[in-house]
């Protein structure tokens, strides 16, 4: 693709679209002023261009340093059920109101997050570490190998994921309970389902770079001077694909909060009694006409988070990986 | 589009067909105890009819006569009976189909409408004021999780305005003009919170893919042809444009499934999202197999659909 | 007596990036008369895309601008007309044919349907006409089946058929300049004797002059009359075509000339390839002398000091150098 215009334009003003030749070569004193930085604070430069990208990352820092922190500071019970406070709107006693049993809704909104990126960075962990080793494996091996996994990895893509989820959910929610206990069983099962249908994009994305780096020259040498087969793969190889690879990671925890807040708010995630945001929403749904606060503090929160780590993932695009325009 | 090119494609259908109903089915397989065990408790139901069921799905045989046995049931439409609803599964779920596919429908289409334009006019004047709050917006949209958006809607336009009902009922009890207005005003919402989330990602699909193709050599051999700007983008980037957009639209319909269940539930739009979910909170197995074979189905469907309507746009690849 | 129809004068097509202001082409002056075929040589880079493509002003405009100088057209200025003015010199006028006949065509219509749709837009034919109309083009330029080759795809020609097309569709208008940007540096060799061969063909037919861009100087010494050699943006040196490559006066285009293959005198002398060593300079912050003086094995203080006026050595002969 010619030309590097950053394809979100939360990014300032571009690079020129059509540039003649000769700027791709700069002389010898431009490309020495340039060498001061490494690819990483390259990087770095071209995320800082991006202004929403920038400021989504000190929003989503405030609400992790709240989820994580707050209860201690914020002591307030998740569940001290105060019928007669029940219903308000925000207050000083309770910023964000109460639900219908007087629960503080402020500090359940703060537990429910640490549910939400727990669940969040666990399932991309799964789906980057499938999709990893099955892109590198795909990658190395030639023919028939690679062939299954590719359609395997087409397979699992056509698969119907929220139906899909709700059916795995629905067949081994009780064994699961049994091994894990309530919350446990339906963690690692949401963890795994959600993780398991989204490592294809990250398989696609490494299975790219091997193929298209391992035939070039330092992989060559590397070859040459002996490196055994892991060696190669992973001092060479791995850290290009690095910069796609973070990329779909900031997707993929953004796509696993919202299905496990689906999962609650459809009332087939975690136990009832654990205020996730999308349990918070489904309870405060019925509630809509007298006590908005509630579920718009539970929604607004799931956006939040949703929507700076989308800004966030468009400006690692940018930084990392600025030649790809999707 | 070459004969060929369409049997060819066809006959993908069955590999794909095959594919998905091999997971389901492993999916069912691996499930611990015995999925009927409910039915064995419900007093309604007799044991001999239980027993018949047993034998029927051959829960005693080897994994793959089941599965076999398992698929051409499936595919002859033989879903068996739902003890909840007190009626044969492909009964209900045609019944019930339709909706779930006019709304979904209805949806894609707003989608389109509103996307295409935007995209368009977002990647041929990129980084002006236009783009920058049409791409914010589109960001907004697909990080509001549908059951939020139709949560806000829902506050909006029925608590506060009391414009439009909330609750989707099939038996208005109107004729004529005002019983198409009265599910027309009930389709409102739900259409718009799918058509919203699903548009909001086909901006930025449209946007980045008219950038791609804007620059490319084609661009300016037509604008050194001496044609007006305008039908430059109408006839020569768009036509280019939408083809990769067609098979992203076809990935992302299994996600557009996932919305239309939830907006089925909060609108309680009598489709076959909120079958799945009502029978997974009644223990209703059959009716979930079921719904999960249709959903896999249709993503199947959609994705020939794409394929075709991809061969159609580019010649390119029908001729091979 | 000759009419000059194109007259660029001291053309300067900038362009800003983040790294700053890339000055593409730096003062170009350069002219074709009617009927007369101008070579533009030089190495990549050197702002021969960029003034081609200035002429009919097929720049993007946010970061390119024309920073100065004049392009005038049958005596009238291009660079303040509009895009819809514009669109009236555009094919009919002056055409053009670019380097990648892989993906100069658009892939969604039929060849048919493109060369029509400039055809009917210039000549106000109906569809049926302006379909007729391309299938004789496809004949003029030798494209077996006319007729039946309208109705197909860019993909279905081979990279020489396509090229033929694209000057069916470039001459379908019947214009006076045409304007080749390495119409055959993406084809194989043989493919470019064919294409140099029709083209010469059209312009005797149609009368009309041609600007032709290319890297290969042997190309050049075959088809054009006069040559316009550039180097970093600018004009280095410009003459007779017999006269440039009998008496050389740029190093640069000495070294040119040098090296291209001679297969002959290499086998009687065994001579090694000569190559032109350096690289381009960054059109960024360009030297402030004459550009090539970092590559050139004559230059001395004052080439580096200032940049060296065109000076006319000879009728029709310049040159810019110290020398």
């Amino acid at each position: 693709m010619p030309g590097s215009t950053p394809a979100s334009l939360s990014a300032e003003a571009p690079a020129a679209v059509v540039v003649p030749d000769a700027v791709a070569t700069p002389t010898a004193t431009a490309a020495r002023k340039r060498q001061r930085f490494s690819p990483w604070q390259e990087a770095w430069r071209r995320f800082r261009r991006h202004k929403l990208a920038v400021a989504s990352a000190v929003v989503l820092l405030i609400m992790v340093a709240a989820i994580v922190i707050g209860p201690f500071l914020w002591t307030v019970p998740i569940n001290e059920i105060d019928f007669a406070a029940k219903l308000q709107g925000p207050s000083w006693a309770h910023p964000l109101g109460t639900d219908d049993l007087g629960q503080d809704v402020l500090a359940r909104v703060l537990y429910g997050g640490r549910i939400s990126l727990a669940v969040g960075l666990a399932a991309m962990f799964v789906a980057i570490f499938v999709g990893v080793l099955v892109g590198a494996v795909s990658g190395m091996s030639s023919g028939r190998l690679d062939a299954v996994l590719m359609w395997l990895a087409d397979l699992f893509l056509s698969l119907p994921q929220l139906p899909l989820l709700l059916l795995v959910i629905y067949l081994f929610r009780d064994s699961l309970k049994a091994v894990f206990g309530p919350e446990g069983g339906i963690f690692v099962m949401i963890v795994v389902v959600i993780g398991g249908l989204r490592w294809m994009p990250a398989a696609r994305l490494v299975r790219a770079q091997f193929l298209s780096i391992r035939e070039k020259e330092f992989v060559e040498a590397a070859r040459a001077l002996g490196a055994s087969k892991v060696r190669q793969v992973v001092q060479h190889i791995l850290p290009n694909a690095l910069g796609p690879v973070i990329v779909a990671a900031t997707i993929d925890v953004a796509a696993a909060i919202i299905a496990e807040s689906t999962l609650s708010f459809l009332g087939l995630g975690f136990p009832p009694d654990i205020p996730t945001w999308g349990r918070l929403l489904s309870d405060a749904k019925d509630y809509l006409d007298i006590a908005p606060h509630w579920a718009l503090a539970s929604g607004a929160a799931i956006f939040l988070a949703v929507l700076s780590i989308n800004f966030i993932g468009d400006g690692l695009r940018d930084a990392l990986d600025p030649r790809r325009v999707l | 589009m070459s004969r060929q090119y369409l049997i060819r494609r066809l006959l993908l259908v069955i590999p794909a067909m095959l594919g998905i109903s091999l997971v389901l089915y492993t999916v069912l397989a691996l499930a611990p105890g015995d999925p009927f065990g409910e039915l064995a408790t419900n007093p309604s139901v007799p044991p001999e009819v239980a027993a018949a069921l047993r034998a029927k799905f051959g829960l005693d045989d080897p994994v793959w006569i089941r599965y076999v046995r398992w698929l051409s049931a499936m595919l002859h439409g033989d879903w068996g009976f739902s003890f909840v609803s007190r009626m044969d599964v492909d009964r209900l779920i045609l019944q019930r189909l339709p909706t779930t596919l006019l709304v979904i429908g209805a949806a894609q289409l707003l989608a389109i409408l509103v996307a295409l334009p935007v995209g368009v006019l977002a990647g041929t004047r990129p980084y002006s004021v236009f783009d920058q709050v049409a791409n914010t917006l589109a960001f907004v949209g697909f990080s509001l999780p549908t059951f939020f958006t139709g949560l806000l809607l829902i506050l909006v336009f029925s608590i506060q305005l009391d414009w439009l009902p909330f609750v989707y009922r099939a038996d208005i009890d109107a004729t004529g003009w005002r019983f198409y207005w009265e599910h027309i005003k009930q389709s409102i919402m739900p259409v718009m919170v799918l058509g919203l989330f699903q548009g909001a990602s086909l901006v930025r699909y449209v946007r980045s893919s008219v950038l791609d193709v804007v620059r490319l050599d084609y661009v300016t051999t037509a604008r050194a042809k001496g044609i007006g700007e305008r039908k430059v983008i109408t006839r020569h980037v768009v036509r280019n444009a939408l083809i990769p957009v067609v098979t992203l639209v076809a990935l992302q319909m299994p996600v557009v499934f996932g919305g239309a269940i939830v907006t089925e539930q909060i609108f309680r739009v009598p489709g076959i999202g909120s079958l799945l979910i009502s029978a997974m909170l009644a223990n209703d197995t059959p009716v979930i197999m079921a719904v999960t074979f249709v959903f896999a189905c249709l993503v199947v469907l959609c994705n020939l659909i794409a394929d075709i309507l991809y061969a159609w746009l580019d010649p390119r690849i029908a001729f091979r | 007596m000759a009419e000059t129809l194109l007259d660029i004068r001291g053309l300067k097509t900038w362009f800003k990036t983040d790294d700053g202001m890339v000055r593409a082409v730096d003062g170009v002056d350069l002219h074709i008369e009617r009927g007369e075929t101008v070579g533009v040589v030089g190495e990549s880079g050197c702002g021969k895309t960029v003034t081609a493509r200035s002429v009919l002003k097929l720049i993007d405009m946010p970061p390119g601008r024309f920073e100065d100088g004049q392009i005038l057209w049958q005596g009238r200025d291009l660079i303040p007309l509009d895009q819809d003015e514009m669109n009236q010199v555009r094919a009919r006028e002056i055409a053009i044919v670019f380097q990648e006949p892989m993906t100069s065509l658009n892939p969604v219509y039929t060849v048919g349907e493109q060369i029509a749709e400039v055809m009917a837009l210039h000549q106000k034919l109906n569809r049926k006409q302006a379909l007729e109309g391309a299938a004789e083009m496809l004949r003029l330029v030798n494209i077996p089946n006319p007729q039946r080759r309208i109705h197909d795809y860019p993909h279905q020609f081979s990279g020489g058929m396509r090229q033929r097309v694209m000057i069916a569709m470039a001459l379908s208008c019947r214009p006076k300049l045409l304007i080749a940007d390495e119409p055959t540096t993406a084809l194989d060799v043989t493919i470019q004797a064919q294409i140099l061969e029709l083209m010469q063909e059209m312009k005797e037919r149609f009368g009309m002059a041609i600007m032709l861009i290319t890297h290969a100087m042997g190309v050049v010494a075959e088809t054009c009359q006069r040559v316009v050699v550039m180097y970093a943006g600018k004009v280095v040196e410009e003459a007779p075509v017999r006269e440039l490559f009998g008496s050389p006066r740029h190093p640069y285009t000495q070294g040119l000339i040098r090296s291209i293959p001679r297969v002959d005198r290499a086998a009687k002398r065994k001579e090694r390839l000569e190559a032109i060593p350096g690289t381009v300079p960054s059109l960024l912050e360009p030297p402030p002398g004459c550009r090539f003086a970092a590559r050139c094995r004559h230059a001395t203080d004052i080439c580096v000091r200032g940049m060296p006026p065109l000076k006319e050595v000879s009728p029709g002969h310049f040159v810019r150098c110290v020398l």
